[in-house]
């Protein structure tokens, strides 16, 4: 090749681009390889970590770890009741309220609201899920949580007090349903902002159609964008999920650090994440120790768990998606 | 003209000069066997800009009932954007603005209480490039109605939809199929029958056949000789031998050779068109394409 490139320059050329190319390719595929096998290699060594860290623990309480309350760590008692219970709680809340409120921000924000209205909030919401979870907790033990205690919390006591979950308001404002709120705040950008660009995905094509039928704005946002992006938005919520289950720092804030399992919300309690952190800062004793890594690798199996649900929902639903 | 077959079973008479921009009054506006076919669309001086770009200038026409009416013309003179302003599909286009009036049966189309969704439920349209919801043939039929509260006799519905765009015989035993497992031809037909479902008063056609084979566009061009005795249909098409073969009427749109604009340069019915215009642009168009 050297001598049919010294002779012709323009060959040389090209065939310097495609060994580039062929070369780049390689090195490309390489860096995918590593980086997969990084990201695998790591996920794996966490969790060998996370369990051999947890062992004592498990070899001592076994599976009723789940289901005991009591954790005095210079007693040499540990359960998992109290976080387990506060970590769903806090999390399912932080769902059921971020979940219609983030589809309707994104709605909004994708096919309603005016261009200028885009331009200015689209970036705000996504800035608030850029707040460092401290700050929210922050503002949390000043701002929200006794805000809840004096508004919140007694007129839904007033109006669905029936309802164990919606008991008296107790004197702070710190506790499970506060931590709900905060992951609300957490949850809504995230699920917000990739819901908005799904929906700005649909085809134009599709709600072209609808509207060429007569149908109105809100028929086509129910008839046509939703049911197209009902996966995406699905695996957003449980990426929103994701994020409820692992907070640590705003959650520690507000929950209470309570030790006993309450039905009602507004009372105290306590979470994985939160116990874990706190924790960590003053261990008694190597039962302590595999006992924290016990909650970590509950707190792990979650977050697995709810990821392997996401890529279910996505691929159940796929084969509507194959619109182009 | 092969349409002329047609005219034997309609009852009207049809109308005595072409000539485009004659207004309507409203007391013509229902055609009770009248001598005069009933317009139901009468343009006048209609422009459309996008932001600062102008697409079309003074189109002035008279689209009547019962007919297939064709618009012709070189791509880029403004043959859709004219088509999607009659039932205001360009609406949602930043920077659209519409200039002159377009009436239909009287109605001004862009008038501030004129409702958009009620315009679209009466004024239908199939798109080029064919355009089914990611659902069930069946719900593709029945969405529009269903939204409209037309749950009772809904399955005959569909069915009638489906048998009028002669696709019944090929979906009946698949119905809660996807409608993307279908062929495009298959697809663009079911379109048709989504549209003709909610019963419009008028079906528009952009292009219906240009992304299919030419077997399904024979079968979309013997529907269309069909559905004109229940509607009446605007169609765009870039392919002449499809507009002599389906239209009564052709409106052939050029562009201005000085500053790009779309405009109507001829109107009237195919066969004088085609075989005699009397603009040297429709006439060098129309045998160019053949020639
Ligand atoms: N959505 C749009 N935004 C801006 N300009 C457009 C849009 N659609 C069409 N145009 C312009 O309007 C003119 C006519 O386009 P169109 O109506 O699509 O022509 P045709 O259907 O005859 O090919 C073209 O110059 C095109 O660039
Ligand atoms: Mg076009």
């Amino acid at each position: 090749m050297s001598v049919r490139a010294s002779l012709n320059p323009r060959a040389a050329a090209r065939g310097r681009v495609a060994m580039e190319g062929s070369l780049g390719d390689r090195i490309l595929r390489g860096l995918c390889i590593a980086a997969g096998l990084l990201a695998g290699g790591t996920l794996l060594a966490v969790a060998y970590q996370v369990i051999s860290g947890a062992r004592l623990s498990i070899s001592t309480f076994g599976l009723p770890f789940l289901v005991h309350s009591a954790w005095a760590p210079n007693l040499g008692h540990f359960g998992a009741a109290v976080m387990l219970y506060g970590t769903a709680v806090s999390s399912a809340i932080a769902l059921l309220i971020s979940t219609p409120v983030a589809i309707a921000i994104a709605i909004y924000l994708s096919m309603l609201a005016p261009r200028a209205v885009r331009i200015v909030v689209g970036p705000l919401v996504e800035m608030l899920a850029a707040i460092p979870s401290v700050i929210l907790g922050l503002w949390g033990i000043i701002v929200l949580a006794p805000f809840m205690q004096r508004h919140v919390e007694p007129a839904l006591h007033g109006v669905l007090g029936f309802i164990p979950i919606f008991g008296p308001a107790q004197t702070t404002g710190l506790g499970v349903f506060t931590a709900g709120v905060i992951l609300t705040v957490m949850v809504v950008p995230i699920i917000a902002s990739l819901s908005r660009d799904l929906f700005l995905s649909v085809p134009r094509e599709l709600t072209d159609a609808a509207e060429s039928v007569g149908a109105t704005r809100w028929e086509v946002i129910r008839g046509v964008v939703l049911p197209t992006t009902v996966s995406g938005v699905s695996a957003a919520i449980m990426l929103g999920l994701g994020r409820a289950l692992g907070e640590a720092i705003a959650v520690a804030s507000v929950i209470g650090a309570g030790n006993v399992v309450h039905v009602s919300t507004f009372e105290t309690g306590n979470s994985l994440a939160a116990r874990i952190a706190l924790d960590f800062a003053y261990i008694v004793s190597n039962l302590h120790t595999a006992s924290l890594f016990y909650l970590a690798l509950i707190l792990l199996v979650f977050g697995l768990l709810t990821n392997l649900i996401a890529r279910q929902i996505a691929s159940r639903y796929d084969v509507h998606r194959t619109f182009a | 003209m092969s349409s002329s077959g047609g005219d034997a079973i309609r009852p009207r008479v049809r109308i005595q000069d072409g000539s485009a921009s004659r207004p309507v009054p409203a007391a013509q506006r229902n055609d009770n066997g009248g001598t005069r076919r009933a317009a139901v669309f009468d343009i006048r001086d209609m422009s459309v800009h996008y932001g600062e770009n102008r697409a079309l200038d003074w189109t002035t026409l008279r689209i009547d009932r019962n007919l297939v009416t064709a618009v012709i013309g070189p791509s880029g003179c403004g043959k859709s954007t004219f088509i999607r302003s009659l039932n205001r599909m360009n609406d949602s286009i930043p920077g659209f603005r519409i200039g002159g009036q377009v009436l239909y049966h009287g109605h001004d189309l862009y008038a501030r209480q004129t409702n958009r969704v009620e315009v679209r439920r009466r004024i239908g349209m199939v798109f080029q490039k064919p355009n089914p919801f990611p659902k069930s043939i069946y719900d593709n039929v029945a969405w529009a109605p269903r939204n409209l509260g037309m749950k009772s006799g809904l399955d005959e519905r569909v069915e009638r939809a489906l048998r009028h765009a002669a696709i019944w015989d090929e979906v009946k035993d698949r119905l809660r199929a996807s409608a993307l497992s279908l062929s495009g031809g298959q697809q663009q037909r079911l379109c048709i029958a989504r549209s003709i479902a909610v019963e419009p008063d008028v079906l528009l056609l952009d292009e219906p056949a240009s992304a299919l084979d030419p077997v399904a566009t024979a079968a979309i061009e013997d529907l269309m000789h069909n559905l004109k005795h229940r509607y009446t249909i605007v169609i765009v098409t870039h392919n002449m031998q499809q507009a002599a073969r389906v239209a009564d009427r052709t409106a052939f749109f050029s562009l201005d050779e000085r500053d790009r604009t779309g405009t109507l340069v001829e109107y009237g019915d195919t066969d004088t068109i085609f075989t005699n215009p009397a603009d040297p642009r429709t006439r060098d168009y129309v045998t160019g394409r053949f020639g």
